[in-house]
């Protein structure tokens, strides 16, 4: 059996996700040099964490989940680090 | 009167193919392994065979990209990564842990049929003409130049990437959840340690694999610029999503054959493993260090000296655990009962093996060295010691080790003592000739090279004409002794695991009662009355 899940966080999620895509491409037309890459990767951080938060609904979940669903957001970390790191340093 | 065992429970093609049984699914899973193993196995004879001569005298060189290619992907993704997790794994987790079944006994049967869907597509490719960009599927060329089945063999692997994430996920839930009462972590079996590690990297990297081959099909249909730098994508990325998947793979292939190894030198030493903690460990560690050394595939192919450098230097770190595991076998063995049955005899092949592999992963881990040996046979030899030499042997020795528990028949131990030496012994002769090859400088991938390599080559080919006889003994022997064998019994070699405590082959439910735990594993009782099989 699933539980009750109220629908109103999931339409506000939804919505607010929606807001975001239409700031990131809004911004996207806004020369800012470097600073797009950032606004771009901090909105995107924020939709991540919606839908971790409300869509995956982790917010209500045991330890255990928080560990893996923090385990595959370390392991993104290490990616992005890593090969972000070859990025930033070739010459 | 015995409860039905679950080979005679029910004898339609409906019970098999609709079956939630773990132990029919692995059974499904082995007989398609088996032909996925004799596809890889023909293009390689075909290859080995080529190469017998310096002129391309047999294949063109086109056909020839497309024989090792194929070997490639069916080898990894449809032989060694599914080998023991979906085999050997699906049919003793439940058992070994005292449960009934897998957690999600449908989503394993999904499993299966993905693994079929993602084979099918993958042998489509084959069929309609073969691919030729190599099982890593490298951009530009898989994208930009090859006139190949590229897609469909992509997607095949994509589908059987779905497969994997769903067999590690079903492990990962049954480890934590069906436990046997008074089963607690450091009373699981190593094998179960080591599954466990495994099915963490596959939920962890396999979908990074799936996004990079989806983002091939993008850019190849599409035109969207992410690896062709020409509208702004960068060929390095997709060397980095490749192997930041395919690196860990290597460990999803060797990470179950050290389980396996650490239940058959424990039972054919009559000891409890040395430093079980550390071995329980080190298989996690393998598992998160080995997500760090991707880089190490691509010294050569631009990457930064910076990135280079670290890459080298944490590939050094994951020698560790790996040596770990190898000193703890071997103080295992030190002062131990031990009996050279035919599992014990693939496992100290397994160990041989295994080191001459990963000693030579030191090489490769240099800067300096992996500059000169890239793309050379000695990465083949390498790989091929690691991937082939270790996980092969231990499937099979694995295999032979729970058998009985399986079938429920005895096989003749002198053929498969026999077949143990003679893969040993093929599987010397065909690679150590390459690491000189390589050392000297022959480019893998290549159908024509310079009649001084000739010498090398043929002992090669020699060896691997050995090795293909030695692994089609098992097919006879195991085949006939699942018809004709004699009759196991619940626990013929005299070991403590649970999955020894109930009948061979055991019945539906695996047990009639639950069984409970008191003791730690490997507590063996070093009088060892078991009789030798003779069948």
């Amino acid at each position: 059996m699933t539980h009750w899940r109220p629908p109103l966080p999931l339409v506000g999620a939804w919505l607010g996700l929606l807001a975001l895509l239409a700031l990131t491409v809004t911004l996207a037309y806004v020369p800012l040099g470097a600073g797009n890459a950032v606004v771009a990767l901090s909105i995107g951080t924020v939709k991540a964490g919606l839908v971790a938060v409300i869509f995956m609904e982790l917010r209500h979940r045991s330890g255990l989940t928080l560990v893996f669903a923090g385990a595959g957001l370390f392991w993104l970390g290490i990616f992005l680090w890593l090969g972000l790191m070859d990025f930033m340093t070739r010459t | 009167m015995s409860e039905k065992s679950y080979l005679t429970t029910d004898y339609t093609l409906k019970s098999w193919f609709l079956t939630t049984d773990h132990k029919r699914i692995a059974i499904l899973y082995f007989a398609s392994l088996i032909f996925f193993f004799f596809i890889g196995g023909a293009a390689a004879t075909v290859i080995r065979i080529e190469l017998a001569t310096p002129q391309g005298d047999i294949v063109s060189s086109d056909i020839y990209n497309r024989l090792f290619t194929m070997h490639g992907i069916i080898m990894v993704w449809f032989f060694l990564i599914p080998s023991i997790p979906n085999t050997l794994g699906n049919f003793i987790v439940p058992l070994m842990i005292g449960a009934r079944d897998l957690a999600f006994p449908r989503l394993n049967l999904m499993s299966w049929y993905i693994f079929m869907l993602g084979g099918c597509t993958t042998l489509f490719a084959i069929l309609a003409g073969g691919v030729d960009t190599g099982w890593t599927f490298y951009t530009p060329f898989s994208t930009l130049y090859s006139n190949s089945y590229v897609i469909v063999a992509a997607a095949g692997v994509f589908i059987a990437g779905f497969s994997s994430i769903l067999t590690g996920l079903n492990f990962i839930v049954t480890i934590h959840r069906l436990r046997a009462p008074g089963l607690t972590w450091y009373r699981l079996p190593l094998f179960l340690w080591s599954l466990y590690a495994t099915s963490v990297i596959l939920v962890l990297a396999t979908p990074v694999l799936a996004i990079t081959l989806l983002l091939i099909a993008v850019e190849r249909f599409f035109g969207v610029g992410i690896f062709d730098p020409r509208i702004g994508g960068d060929p390095l990325l997709f060397q980095h999503l490749f192997w930041f998947y395919s690196h860990p793979a290597v460990y999803i292939m060797i990470l179950p054959g050290m389980g396996v190894i650490n239940e058959l030198i424990s039972c054919f030493s009559r000891k409890q493993v040395f430093g079980y903690k550390f071995v329980a460990w080190c298989s996690l560690a393998i598992a998160a260090v080995g997500f760090l050394v991707w880089g190490h595939h691509m010294f050569v192919s631009g990457q930064s000296l910076i990135a280079s450098l670290v890459f080298s230097f944490m590939s050094f770190i994951v020698a560790v655990p790996s040596a770990i595991k190898v000193f703890n076998w071997t103080a295992t063995l030190h002062k131990g009962l031990l009996r050279f049955d035919a599992p014990m005899l693939y496992a100290l092949g397994f160990i041989g093996l295994f080191t001459i592999g990963g000693l030579t992963g030191l090489f490769l881990a240099c800067l300096a060295f992996d500059v000169h040996a890239t793309d050379t046979y000695f990465v083949v030899a390498h790989f091929h010691y690691i991937m082939v030499g270790g996980m092969v042997t231990a499937y099979f020795g694995g295999l032979h080790y729970w058998w009985p528990k399986i079938t429920g028949r005895l096989y003749s131990e002198y053929w498969a003592r026999a077949a143990a030496v003679l893969i040993f012994f093929g599987f010397n002769l065909t690679f150590f000739p390459q690491f000189i090859l390589g050392a000297e400088g022959m480019p893998r991938r290549y159908h024509v090279y310079p009649p001084e390599f000739q010498v090398w080559n043929v002992l090669s080919s020699g060896g691997a004409a050995i090795l293909a006889v030695a692994y089609l003994m098992p097919l006879f022997y195991l085949g006939y002794s699942a018809f004709f064998g004699a009759r196991a019994p619940a626990n013929p070699w005299d070991a403590p695991g649970l999955e020894w405590q109930t009948s061979s082959p055991p019945p539906e439910h695996n047990f009639t009662t639950q069984p409970v735990v008191t003791r730690a594993p490997y507590q063996y009782d070093r009088d060892f009355h078991a009789e030798p099989q003779n069948a």
